[in-house]
């Protein structure tokens, strides 16, 4: 009980998982895949209004190989699909992808020859963030989520 | 409004063989030609000093399935110099979906032009390079034709790909 005392104002003890996950998961480098309309809804959460760097994912890479979350933000279609898997594929470990918007996450109203019915087709998908386009907040709570699922998953190193 | 009737007038009388029918709806000057005289009307009509319409506005086409010209080509010209329209439409049959090209009058038809077979699978006469402008070389089919399956999908990754049957 005596140790513990003295060392309770010095030393916070973890598991290693946990701190890694509290890490990373405040330290998202996103890469914004942006295709279509809902651009601007991620230009808004990027940006001051929201602010997605109160969250700690507020630094956009736009080389896949320096990147930890994949946003597809937009209509995927049959042609742009191979572009995709391929930016997914040069993504380090650990990475997770977010569907923005409801086009990605079923293809939406675009039930037609040219688009990809739902991104989940071609990559894993960590979270779904539906709307047409999402609210801004909506984009917000679906990070948090992410943030949750990052924290709690098991920490490969 | 003896104006607004000249270019009617002045295409069927230059071009008798050529003029099919013409109208106007709500001031929209439409005239319906043949295919076979589509390049020289749309020449006369570009560089006449009387009509002098220099800008191609838009090149599409429609697909009426079921009629026996089942294909028109649209053109849309416009004169800046007397902020003019007049639109063009040449009826095509099904097995000879082929019209001239107008790249060498106006050079923004190319893409329009592509597009169109692209979407519709009409062919241009003289088209310097004429291959699929949206959709990918592996696509089969013209995907704005009536007939083509609402459903049919041709992915190149994923379920219901090349790839995919492959592993299967």
């Amino acid at each position: 009980m005596g140790v513990d005392k003295t060392l309770d104002k010095n030393i916070i003890l973890s598991k290693l998982d946990r701190a890694l996950g509290w890490a990373r998961k405040y330290s998202i480098f996103q890469y914004p895949f942006v295709t279509a309309c809902c651009g601007m809804e991620y230009m808004s959460v990027a940006c001051s209004h929201f602010d997605i760097d109160r969250f700690g994912a507020g630094f956009p890479r736009f080389s896949p190989r320096q990147a930890d979350l994949l946003m597809v933000v937009g209509t995927i279609s049959h042609k742009i699909a191979p572009i995709l898997r391929t930016v997914y594929e040069q993504m380090c470990e650990p990475k997770w992808v977010i569907a923005f918007g409801v086009c990605t996450c079923t293809g939406g109203f675009y039930n037609n020859y040219a688009t990809v019915q739902g991104i989940d087709t071609i990559i894993p998908v960590d979270v779904y963030i539906p709307g047409c386009p999402p609210r801004p907040e909506t984009v917000l709570d679906g990070l948090i989520k992410l943030q949750e699922k990052i924290q709690n998953q098991k920490q490969e190193i | 409004m003896k104006e607004e009737g000249s270019v009617f007038e002045k295409i069927k009388e230059k071009f008798p063989e050529g003029f099919i029918s013409r109208h106007s709806f709500r001031g929209d000057d439409t005239i319906i030609i043949h295919r076979e005289y589509l390049y020289r009307i749309a020449e006369y009509l570009k560089e006449s000093e009387e009509f002098r319409f220099n800008i191609l506005m838009d090149l599409t086409a429609v697909d009426y399935l079921g009629r026996g010209y089942r294909f028109e080509v649209v053109y849309h010209l416009y004169s800046m110099d007397f902020n003019r329209r007049v639109r063009l439409k040449v009826p095509l049959l099904e097995r000879e979906a082929v019209v001239d090209s107008l790249v060498p009058l106006w050079s923004c038809a190319n893409w329009y032009e592509r597009e169109v077979w692209d979407m519709f699978g009409i062919r241009f006469n003289g088209h310097p390079h004429l291959k699929r402008i949206l959709l990918y070389e592996e696509f089969e089919g013209h995907p704005l034709r009536k007939d083509y399956p609402i459903d049919k999908r041709q992915p190149l990754i994923g379920p219901g790909s090349k790839e995919d049957r492959n592993r299967k």
